[in-house]
């Protein structure tokens, strides 16, 4: 339970590699905070320094109000689960779950062996206790005397987790804990995870690549690309207002189509369309070079047979289009659309009329697209929510 | 068919080495139960006829031991303990320094580790004759000429071929596991002891099982460091005992005291050997 400061936080490796460059984040006690990103983003390389496996090159790391720059990763008392576990092969469930707090004790050692006999039974009573309850809690009682080669890949998750939970420390770290499990079973976990911090309210930082698991976890998330921060704000907010293109490009499936083009008197022109910009969203826009970006589920697909009738919409444009790839999710479907050159995905409601080659009408709707300052990482342009705010 | 008399020709190659193999104990055996007369006729003209003993002297063991050294019985048991303290003490030494060596050469990461690593590995070249005498010196220089000291004192600091392999199976280990041993509250040390020791126990067997055979027969070192009787080795008294009684005249007692002092390495070897294949295999599905 405790807060983590991160200012002006550096990584470089020999030569000038810069895993993490600069980062300034504060994290509230009890907060769920993922650091998300593509991989070799640095978010690994941010948790490690905070976990002190990784030395830090430039800035302090805080944890509680105290820097822990200099301290060994038993001194900061974090708990940490890994990727792949990192259970002790040789040791039981129970033991890998006592050990951390074995080496806590106060009498361990011969002077508890020798000379205070009683304490020391307390104290390992005590521990096995504990790891008693945390076993329950966690489902894992069973378990306790197998070896973790005996277990599942989940049921070492769990136990993995046990490990962690047992010795209360101030602040958890996760590095990508679930991406060794499959789909319904990270989901199941992913679930759990939640619960567990609902109930403990511990200080949590959690590392992924997975912007879904981001999003559900995340009290707030950080969004990182080489290195660098590219938001720290709610999953909401880095939804609805990304800071940038490559923000808005990685939350939310599908991807955002984005548009390159320019904006001129209050219309956004690209080589296949014109897209008149309303005023009242972005007013003032100065001309020159933008990229448009729109989500999937703001695009609507218009049958021909349908086009005129169905097109109600208060803000957008329809442009033609031909379908070019139809993926069936059920309920909906994901729709690829050639407007001209460019290739533009819909999630729409399904229909089954709908058929590759078909010519169509593609509705894009403004109410939640932004505009961007062109290249690869174009800072979104503020429009009138930003002034509101 | 093929299949048959192939099967046939490796079983009768085997039978053939093993024969091979086993020939010089047998014969160690045999002799070492037969009577003086029966003995010496053996040893002189040879024979195969001679080599299963009709008329097993049992006794031949009893007094064997007892005529070692100087005072009955006592040459023998100093000798055994002397073996045994320097064997069971320079095991330890080798295997605990040559695993806590390969772990700072697998894992911690410092300046000159790689040369370090190299000339340790050079060492490996040289022969124990080129540092024989320097060595004596320095152990003269030091005070140490006729204790076990120079017998067990470098064992503590390992032992290049057991450092190497250390190194290669402590660099298999999961980074993470050792992480998380620091995250734990553990030092160097303390992952050493409680991890590392605990997953390269297959290393250590074939160390412990190597070092303990090596030692409990090695004969030079003994021979070069230790000079009274009663500091002497089983490998120095057997030989004195050779001595003692004029070269090859008793040689049934001399069979049944070099038949004793191999016991334990065989036995030592038996109950390894179920070891060596269960931690192999446990080393090959853990990684």
């Amino acid at each position: 339970m405790a807060t983590i400061e991160l200012n002006h936080v550096s990584k470089t490796y020999s030569g000038d590699v810069r895993a993490v460059s600069e980062a300034t984040l504060a994290f509230r006690d009890g907060e769920f905070i993922v650091l998300v990103g593509p991989s070799g983003c640095g978010k690994s390389t941010l948790l490690r320094m905070i976990a002190g496996l990784e030395a830090i090159t430039g800035g302090t790391v805080a944890i509680g109000g105290r820097v822990v720059n200099d301290l060994p990763p038993k001194d900061r008392d974090v708990a940490m689960v890994f990727q792949n576990y990192a259970l002790y092969p040789h040791m039981t469930v129970e033991k890998n779950m006592a050990f951390g707090l074995l080496r806590r004790r106060q009498h361990s050692g011969l002077s508890g062996l020798l000379f205070h006999a009683t304490e020391r039974r307390a104290e390992l009573a005590a521990i096995e206790r504990k790891v008693l309850d945390t076993a329950r809690t966690l489902g894992i009682e069973p378990l306790l005397a197998r070896l973790p080669r005996a277990l599942s890949g989940g049921q070492r998750q769990r136990v993995a987790l046990g490990r962690a939970l047992v010795r209360e420390p101030q602040v958890f770290l996760f590095d990508e804990p679930l991406s060794n499990l499959d789909a319904r079973l990270r989901i199941e976990m992913r679930a759990e995870i939640r619960e567990l911090h609902r109930r403990t309210k511990a200080s949590m930082v959690y590392v992924t690549h997975d912007q879904e698991e981001a999003m559900t976890l995340a009290d707030r998330m950080v969004v990182m690309k080489f290195g660098v921060v590219q938001q720290f704000g709610t999953p909401g907010e880095c939804y609805a207002r990304p800071a940038n293109r490559f923000v808005a490009g990685f939350v939310g499936t599908p991807v955002m189509n984005f548009i390159d083009g320019r904006v001129d008197a209050g219309v956004f022109v690209s080589t296949d369309m014109r897209v008149p910009l309303p005023a009242a969203r972005w007013p003032r826009m100065p001309a020159g070079p933008a990229t448009l970006g729109v989500r999937p589920d703001q695009l609507r697909v218009l049958h021909s047979a349908d086009a005129g009738a169905g097109n109600t919409a208060t803000e957008g444009t329809s442009v033609p289009a031909t379908v070019r790839a139809i993926e069936r999710l059920g309920d909906r479907m994901d729709i690829a659309v050639m407007i001209g050159g460019t290739r533009l995905t819909a999630r729409i409601e399904n229909d089954d009329r709908l058929v590759e080659g078909d010519s169509v009408l593609v509705h894009i709707g403004l109410g939640a697209a932004h505009l961007f300052a062109s290249g690869e990482d174009g800072a979104r342009l503020a429009d009138a929510h930003d002034v509101a705010r | 068919m093929r299949s048959r008399t192939g099967k046939a020709l490796i079983y009768t190659l085997l039978i053939a080495g093993t024969v091979t193999f086993l020939f010089p104990l047998w014969w160690m055996v045999a002799v070492s139960l037969m009577t003086p007369e029966a003995a010496q006729a053996a040893t002189v003209r040879g024979g195969l006829a001679a080599l299963v003993p009709t008329d097993p002297q049992w006794h031949n063991y009893p007094d064997a031991l007892m005529q070692m050294g100087s005072v009955r019985w006592t040459g023998f048991l100093d000798a055994l303990a002397n073996s045994v303290v320097v064997t069971v003490v320079a095991t330890a030494g080798t295997a605990l320094s040559s695993s806590l060596v390969g772990m700072a050469f697998a894992r911690m990461r410092f300046r000159g580790s790689r040369p370090m690593f190299l000339v340790m590995l050079g060492t490996m070249m040289l022969p124990a004759q080129v540092t024989m005498i320097p060595l004596f010196i320095l152990f003269r220089n030091l005070g140490w000429i006729d204790t076990f000291l120079p017998l067990v004192v470098p064992a503590f600091f390992g032992n290049a071929f057991f450092i190497f392999m250390y190194r290669q199976f402590i660099a298999q280990i999961p980074e993470a596991l050792l992480e998380a041993a620091r995250l734990d509250g553990q030092g160097w040390f303390g992952i050493w002891w409680h991890v590392i020791l605990p997953l390269t126990r297959p290393v250590t067997a074939i160390t412990a099982v190597f070092t303990f055979i090596f030692t409990w027969n090695d004969f030079l070192a003994p021979l070069i460091y230790l000079q009274s009787d009663d500091q002497a080795t089983l490998s120095v008294a057997l030989n004195s005992f050779r001595n003692q009684y004029g070269g090859i005249t008793k040689v049934n007692l001399l069979m049944a005291a070099s038949l004793t002092t191999m016991v334990p390495c065989i036995l030592l070897f038996l109950a390894a050997q179920k070891q060596f294949i269960e931690g192999l295999g446990k080393g090959a599905v853990k990684g």
